[in-house]
């Protein structure tokens, strides 16, 4: 019973905006968490050791796959999934309209995570050449769009939100 | 007339993928779920001597252990192939949900079930599994010679199938004096489909009958397996498909679903969750076909085809699932893409030691492509041609036939395409830039094209079938057995509902989800068939309701059917175009009248028997550093002809996904195994190298548009052509730049270091 205790812990953590508590398995991955115990669905497990990019959550801003980061790390900061970026009233944020409008969506499994990669180059307030962006996206995987109409998606956003206009190609 | 087929409208599914709302098989099963893990053989070879479970069974949290001892022997097939009523031209039964003979390193040997992932995980280590080994083979050739270990007993010198193709004289046309022989081998690897959602399925019995939700690109076949593997009646089984997170051929299988479902019979019918690891996913899904084909071609010196010869081995692994199906699409490409009188054309599907190969974008012409388009650029280097002109000269003409499809080049498809290609990368102008280099860095451009039969008549069954509901406001339910997997089909099908009905496009509510209970019967995703196939069900039972809503209309307008049209949702009389009534106020007075009260649906199944011919080509530029042995992708542009676009940016979308496979395909991923133990040695996403956003030059895509005339709404496959010459295209700007005929894909630097050598350019 004593070793059965040792492997739980209670995590405070703020998700979306919300302060939130759950008492977890030391074990268990953030992903883990987010889907078991928020129903997170955005959060999606594509390989569970940090390859693909799925499981892809901002924690303090920053892009982190969330498979590989464990849940009772998540004390005390600020965790952010796709689920937070709509409006009140089930608005799209820019750069999910972006996806959408772009075609930058196909399966669908790869999206999440990419677009909160794209939040945090977007937060960054930075104008990134295409090569730039390229790197910046490259630790998600995709598998349906060759990364041609995600890359518009996201730098289309870019320059909207800097104010400038897009260079024609 | 036509008012959304064309247009580029948004998915139907683009919010709720756009939010994470979208269900996929793990986002719906309840979290009470027992799970299943898998343990897989440590050996490439040999039989399970015995399996001791007692350590596993005393695992807290472990409720059931079942090895390939507890079984029935029920052999059951797993390809995504229609069944065939005829015992002749079934799928090979080769399969048991849990396997005492062990033909790969992976094979399934036994189970755990377990109230956690944890527990069963645990369980699957303390598992002691004893074999009597035996030896193994993983290369194609080898497994033919007498003697190599055999795999399955019924399949002497491990032979799954032979066919050939014979046209002409080859032997006596060869003699003809002032020939050019031009012979070559051209390997290709085994690859995976690395979809991002891996396979998974949970199962449960409700009532008495088995429920099974999976992440399959082909619910109604994969019932039928499930069927099969349990000896239940095809109809206690229930199968549903949810969102799919990508399929690309792998999930056009019958995967774990049977284990699955077998699972949950032995646990008294509760929930049960099988998901693959992406470690599974490589070795125990399906793979592609690794095919070795030799090519010998006897050529006139002005580029005539006088003779050729064509043979291909193909690595079919430990098991049949879609069999000799895969290397026979690509031997049939051969005579047709670029006719010649002599032919002796020979293809074998051979059981190796490795993992087993099905069903994955493009079914064996990526491989034949890259083989017959690599040859054809030797043939030129041979006998002095332009790779371009070459092609203009001997590519199927406009007019041609197949005998056995009957399909018809209708159009100078070829020639449009291409022109659209070189134009866009400047074909002749770096043709000429590129010509005398000598540096150790040199430029190179090539090109390849494709020919892709849609669909798989006449080799089998093509039918679809589809309903339509009408609903108080007008609108309309969609239902269909034809699958969306990522690719889109369910926004194409909005579209060509809408107009075929003639409702605004809003007014159709596709239901995207396949339920065997409720959803019409249809075979799924593959072959590139759905948007021609499904065409045909939707053009005729649009045509059933409206002839439906026109005789109701008759009933609550007084005026002749004849003088009655639906259009944009509206009930219109023909002769002033007046507007009667909406489509709603039709369908609300229908529904509630007291004297006659009718629910306005229709169903049909449509049955097709013709196919079409969907074509293109892939241009490309490259870079090689010769003593660094790498190539850089400049520019890529592949050109399609598949008929009308429904939805040009999906279509677009759709190509570059296929270039992106291309890539990988041609210069980085290859599953290796280990010569010592037959044990994969990449099975992850970190060492098995799938092209990364930073592997990818711009994706540049045209389309040639001439309407398919055997298909309602003028299309054709799209789905899995732009898959099938980027490797080719790439291997050809590298034989350009530097003047080495690379013999495989993909073009690693080892490989170009080997390449090289040989060729002289660089020295030890």
């Amino acid at each position: 019973m004593e070793k059965h205790l040792t492997q739980y812990q209670t995590v405070c953590f703020n998700l979306n905006g919300k302060d939130v508590e759950r008492t977890v398995d030391v074990r268990a991955s953030l992903t883990d968490l987010l889907r078991n115990d928020f129903r997170q669905t955005s959060v999606k497990k594509g390989c569970e050791v940090g390859e693909c990019g799925a499981c892809n959550v901002l924690i303090d801003g920053e892009a982190f796959n969330s498979c590989i980061y464990l849940a009772v790390w998540a004390e005390g900061k600020k965790v952010r999934t796709l689920e937070g970026l709509l409006g009140p009233n089930g608005e799209l944020s820019d750069i999910q309209q972006a996806f959408v409008d772009e075609s930058a969506i196909q399966c669908g499994f790869c999206s999440p995570g990419f677009i909160l990669t794209a939040v945090e180059i977007l937060e960054s307030g930075k104008a990134y050449t295409d090569e730039e962006l390229r790197k910046l996206l490259s630790g998600h995987l995709c598998r349906c769009t060759g990364y041609e109409n995600i890359l518009r998606a996201v730098k289309k956003t870019m320059y909207r939100r800097l104010g400038r206009e897009l260079p024609q190609e | 007339m036509s008012k959304s087929v064309g247009k580029s409208v948004a998915r139907v599914d683009a919010y709720e993928k756009a939010t994470g709302r979208a269900k996929y098989m793990d986002d719906l099963c309840d979290r009470s779920a027992l799970v299943v893990k898998i343990c897989h053989a440590a050996i490439a070879h040999g039989y399970v001597r015995s399996i001791d479970t007692a350590q596993a069974e005393t695992v807290p949290g472990v409720v059931r252990v079942l090895t390939c001892f507890d079984v029935p022997n029920l052999p059951f097939p797993t390809a995504g192939h229609p069944w065939s009523t005829d015992p002749a031209h079934q799928d090979v039964a080769d399969r048991l949900l849990l396997n005492r003979h062990v033909r790969y390193f992976g094979d399934e040997v036994a189970v755990v079930i377990a109230e956690d992932e944890v527990a069963a995980m645990q369980g699957v280590r303390a598992l002691k599994v004893t074999y009597d080994e035996l030896p193994f083979v993983l290369d194609v050739q080898k497994a033919m010679e007498d003697g190599a270990p055999q795999i399955h007993e019924e399949f002497p010198n491990n032979i799954l199938k032979h066919t050939d193709l014979r046209k002409g004289d080859y032997q006596k046309a060869i003699l003809e004096p002032g020939l050019i022989r031009v012979e070559g081998w051209y390997d290709t690897p085994t690859v995976q489909h690395c979809h991002i959602e891996n396979h998974g399925c949970f199962a449960y019995m409700d009532a008495g009958r088995m429920v099974v939700v999976s992440s399959t690109q082909i619910p109604h076949i994969v019932r039928r397996v499930v069927g099969q593997a349990l000896g239940l009646p095809w109809g206690k089984v229930r199968l549903i498909k949810p969102y799919i997170g990508g399929g690309f051929g792998n999930k056009q299988d019958a995967l774990y679903e049977p284990l699955c479902a077998w699972c949950s019979t032995m646990v008294g019918g509760r929930l049960v969750k099988l998901e693959c690891t992406r470690e599974e996913t490589f070795v125990s899904n399906r793979v592609r076909h690794a095919i070795r084909t030799h090519i010998i071609s006897y050529v006139r010196p002005d580029g005539t085809l006088v003779a050729r010869k064509f043979e291909a081995f193909s690595n079919q692994g430990a098991y049949a699932s879609h069999g000799h199906g895969v290397v026979a699409k690509g031997m049939g490409a051969f005579p047709q893409l670029y006719p010649c009188d002599n032919l002796e054309c020979d293809c074998w599907s051979v059981f190796t030691n490795r993992p087993a190969a099905g069903a994955m974008r493009g079914y064996g012409i990526p491989q034949a492509m890259f083989a017959g388009e690599s040859h054809i650029d030797d043939i030129c280097k041979a006998v002095g041609m332009v790779p371009l002109e070459f092609r203009r000269k001997n590519l199927m003409p406009v007019g041609y036939v197949d005998g056995f499809s009957k399909n018809e080049l209708y159009t100078d498809t070829f020639n449009q395409c291409m022109d659209k290609g070189m134009a866009a990368i400047d074909y002749e102008r770096k043709l000429r830039e590129y010509q005398n280099q000598t540096g150790p860095v040199r430029k190179g451009i090539g090109l390849a094209v494709f020919w892709y039969n849609t669909a798989v008549w006449p080799i089998s069954l093509e039918s679809s079938s589809c309903r339509m509901v009408l609903n108080q406001d007008g609108s309309l339910q969609f239902q269909t057995g034809e699958t969306e997997i990522g690719q889109g089909c369910d926004t194409a099908y909005s579209q060509m509902v809408a107009d075929a009905v003639g409702v605004p496009l809003r007014d159709v509510h596709v239901v995207s989800s396949q339920d065997t209970d409720v959803t019409p019967f249809g075979t799924g995703a593959y072959a590139s068939r759905q948007t021609y196939i499904g065409g045909f069900s939707i053009a005729q039972t649009a045509a059933a309701l409206r002839e439906r809503i026109l005789e109701i209309a008759h009933e609550q307008t007084r005026m002749p059917v004849s003088n009655l049209d639906l259009a944009d949702g509206q009930i219109v009389r023909k002769s002033d175009g007046r507007v009667l009534k909406s489509l709603g106020d039709l369908a609300t007075e229908s529904l509630y009248s007291l004297e006659n009260s009718q629910h306005i649906t229709a169903e049909t199944t449509a049955q097709i028997k013709s196919n079409a011919y969907s074509f293109g080509c892939s241009f490309v530029e490259v870079e090689v550093d010769i003593p660094m042995c790498k190539v850089k992708l400049l520019h890529m542009v592949n050109v399609h002809d598949c008929g009308r676009l429904i939805n040009p940016a999906l279509a677009e979308a759709q190509v570059h996904g296929g270039m992106s496979m291309a890539i990988g395909y041609g210069l980085s991923e290859e599953l290796k195994f280990d010569e010592e133990t037959g044990r994969p040695l990449n099975n992850n996403l970190l060492d098995y190298k799938l092209s990364t956003f930073m592997d990818h030059p711009t994706l540049e895509v045209g389309f040639v548009e001439n309407p398919e005339p055997t298909s309602p709404f003028g299309t054709k496959a799209l789905g899995e052509p732009p898959a099938c010459s980027g490797a080719p295209a790439i291997r050809n700007a590298i034989l350009n730049a530097t003047g080495v005929a690379i013999d495989c894909c993909p073009i690693t630097p080892h490989v170009l270091y080997r390449q090289f050598k040989e060729a002289g350019l660089i020295t030890d």
